[in-house]
């Protein structure tokens, strides 16, 4: 009788060779896999070594054991069915044979999941066909979205007032916070930044008309907008995510609701409502904030800097602001549905799906005031 | 056990041997659940505590309740599976962090885990991708992933086919004999209840605590109350003695 042991703390194991080509794997000692268990390679390549045909096991000696000896013991059993050596179980304890027992009773499935990575053109390819199709989706989606604008015109649309109500508070008043502070601090470093500038010719008093200008024409419209897609287009999407996840969405198709009308509708219309009044507020509260400047630092009287505003600022130029405020309203409103109808079932894909709510529509909003600029010129206001 | 000052359940006072598989039913919204997150130490009881071996779960240190909790498992009802991880990371990733096995005894590990609760094959495959019941099935192994002293089961059969249904009760018999641990369930299965439960607590909605504790066949003869009774012979024959 030879015998080699492979001994770490507590679990050890020896192969005990039978003549005339059988072997009895010996366990002994504590076998918990919290302190660490012999490799299974070990034993097997010794079994392999010794080209023995039937395999027994004694675990007498073991004194406690746990998961750790049920997948070493697995192991052995699996390499010696693949290299046709007999096994006999009976010297193992019965809870391991039983559990051995019943991780075998259901065979494995074949998923056959590999991860093979695809040539660079088919991956080109891929994206691309994924890039259109995007594209596609995306403009359903703008489609679907007028449908149910039609709808609402013909009376025909189904959803509640109060939850239209509910997206209006907390995209109308519930904003005023977080819009106040940025407005005035925009309107406050606009000022900062054109009075040092403007000083230099002795021309402070226009400070008035660079703030009162920039924020109605541009400034305002657009930092509300990108308040918005941050704030409550990013809540659309997890929101509506979620809902799908949890299949709420399928259960308003299945019922014949659609969820363009009940879900997306609402959401659309507080933002557009909301967008333009947040916008003006927002106007208002920029020009303040260049006030405290011109009025503090420069030494303007505040008859003198308002004054300065009411001449340099026309209604048109608060018209442009408030229209682009709308359609930027729309553009937050469907980034946001759109992902979220869009998104996976899974808490990881409700994330992506909020992040890319924003960054869709921070691309779109700025994309369209390029867009706006352009015309405008054009068409020379 | 009360949310804010809505009382679900009050005077609950019972002991869960060591090695026994205790089972706590009641009909829906009785508070079985809440009982459950009281006891693995999710939710602060309004009044009382949690003892185990004799040492008080909610006066304990933080450390010391960091080690009652590693010799809990919990399965929760749909599952609970991390969504962003695999089915093998989801059960590996107790034995990453908390113990010092090797990367390749602890993928032995997780696909016996996972071959127990007839998953074996389905390692790589994401929560989103398997149905409900081998979500299920699988938030099972991944409970027992480091072979704890208490597994905590949250209706562990509602969802799943009357052979899988089977095949976790058969497991839980078995690790409770094999590994000795101790197996608390709720449920509200009968089949389960008399097939699995050395003993069982009863809650009961009406008068929000327990009425009955005791072995489920016991209780079904001999419990006097007819609550009790109608509900584990699934009110057929009243108060009858059958």
């Amino acid at each position: 009788m030879n015998g080699a042991s492979v001994s770490v703390p507590d679990a050890t194991l020896a192969v005990r060779h039978r003549e005339p080509d059988g072997a009895v794997l010996e366990f002994a000692g504590n076998w918990l896999s919290q302190r660490g268990l012999p490799e299974p390679s070990g034993a097997v390549s010794e079994l392999r070594a010794a080209g023995v045909s039937h395999v027994g096991f004694d675990a007498r000696q073991i004194t406690a054991w746990d998961s750790g000896l049920v997948t070493f013991v697995l192991k052995v059993l699996g390499e010696t069915a693949a290299r046709g050596v007999a096994t006999d179980r009976a010297g193992l304890p019965d809870g391991v044979r039983r559990l051995i027992a019943m991780a075998e009773a259901v065979p494995e499935r074949q998923t056959g999941r590999i991860a093979a990575r695809p040539p660079w053109l088919a991956r080109l390819g891929t994206d691309a066909i994924a890039a259109t199709r995007a594209v596609t989706v995306g403009l359903a989606f703008l489609g679907e979205s007028l449908l149910a604008l039609g709808a609402l015109v013909r009376r025909r649309a189904r959803f509640r007032i109060s939850d239209l109500l509910l997206v209006v508070q907390d995209c109308g008043p519930r904003a005023l916070g977080i819009v106040s502070l940025i407005s005035f601090l925009i309107g406050l470093i606009l000022a900062f930044v054109g009075a040092v500038q403007l000083q230099q010719f002795g021309a402070s008093i226009f400070v008035a008309n660079l703030v009162a200008i920039a924020m109605t024409r541009e400034i305002a419209c657009i930092m509300t907008a990108i308040v918005m897609a941050g704030r409550t287009g990013a809540a659309f999407a997890a929101q509506l995510g979620t809902m799908n996840t949890n299949q709420e969405i399928d259960a308003l198709s299945t019922m014949g609701i659609s969820p363009m009308e009940f879900l997306v509708l609402p959401r659309m219309l507080a933002l557009i409502a909301m967008m333009p009044l947040l916008t003006v507020y927002s106007d208002l509260v920029g020009i303040l904030g260049g006030a405290i400047v011109g009025i503090g630092m420069l030494g303007l009287s505040s008859t003198e800097y308002f004054e300065q505003t009411r001449a340099a600022v026309h209604v048109s130029d608060f018209l442009i602001g408030i229209t682009k405020s709308s359609v930027f309203g729309v553009v937050v409103a469907l980034a946001g549905c759109l992902r979220g109808m869009q998104s996976g079932r899974s808490a990881a894909a409700v994330g992506l799906a909020a992040t890319s709510a924003v960054v869709t529509s921070i691309v779109w909003l700025i994309v369209l005031d390029g867009i706006f600029a352009v015309i405008l010129n054009v068409l020379g206001f | 056990m009360a949310y804010g000052s809505f009382v679900i359940q009050h005077d609950l006072d019972f002991v869960v041997k060591q090695g026994e598989v205790f089972v706590i039913m009641g009909g829906s919204g009785c508070g079985k659940s809440t009982l459950l997150n009281h006891m693995v130490g999710l939710k602060v009881p309004a009044r009382g505590d949690v003892v185990y071996d004799g040492q008080s779960f909610w006066s304990a240190t933080p450390e010391a309740k960091e080690g009652l909790r590693r010799r809990f498992g919990v399965s929760f009802q749909q599952g609970a599976l991390w969504s962003s991880m695999t089915l093998a990371e989801n059960v590996g990733l107790p034995l990453q962090t908390f113990t010092r096995l090797p990367e390749n005894q602890i993928r032995d590990i997780v696909s016996l885990k996972l071959a127990l609760v007839g998953l074996a094959g389905y390692e790589e495959f994401y929560p989103s991708e398997i149905s409900g019941g081998m979500l299920k099935r699988a938030g099972v192994a991944r409970a027992m992933a480091l072979d704890p002293d208490i597994l905590f089961f949250d209706e562990p059969s509602a969802g799943l086919d009357p052979l899988s249904s089977r095949r976790l009760d058969d497991l839980i018999l078995e690790l409770r004999d094999s590994l000795g641990a101790t197996m608390v369930v709720v449920t509200h299965e009968l089949a389960s209840i008399f097939s699995i439960a050395d003993n069982a607590v009863f809650l009961d909605a009406e008068t929000r605590t327990m009425i009955a504790w005791g072995p489920p066949k016991t209780l079904r003869d001999e419990c006097p109350n007819p609550t009790v009774r109608r509900f584990l012979r699934r009110g057929e024959a009243g108060g009858i003695k059958v």
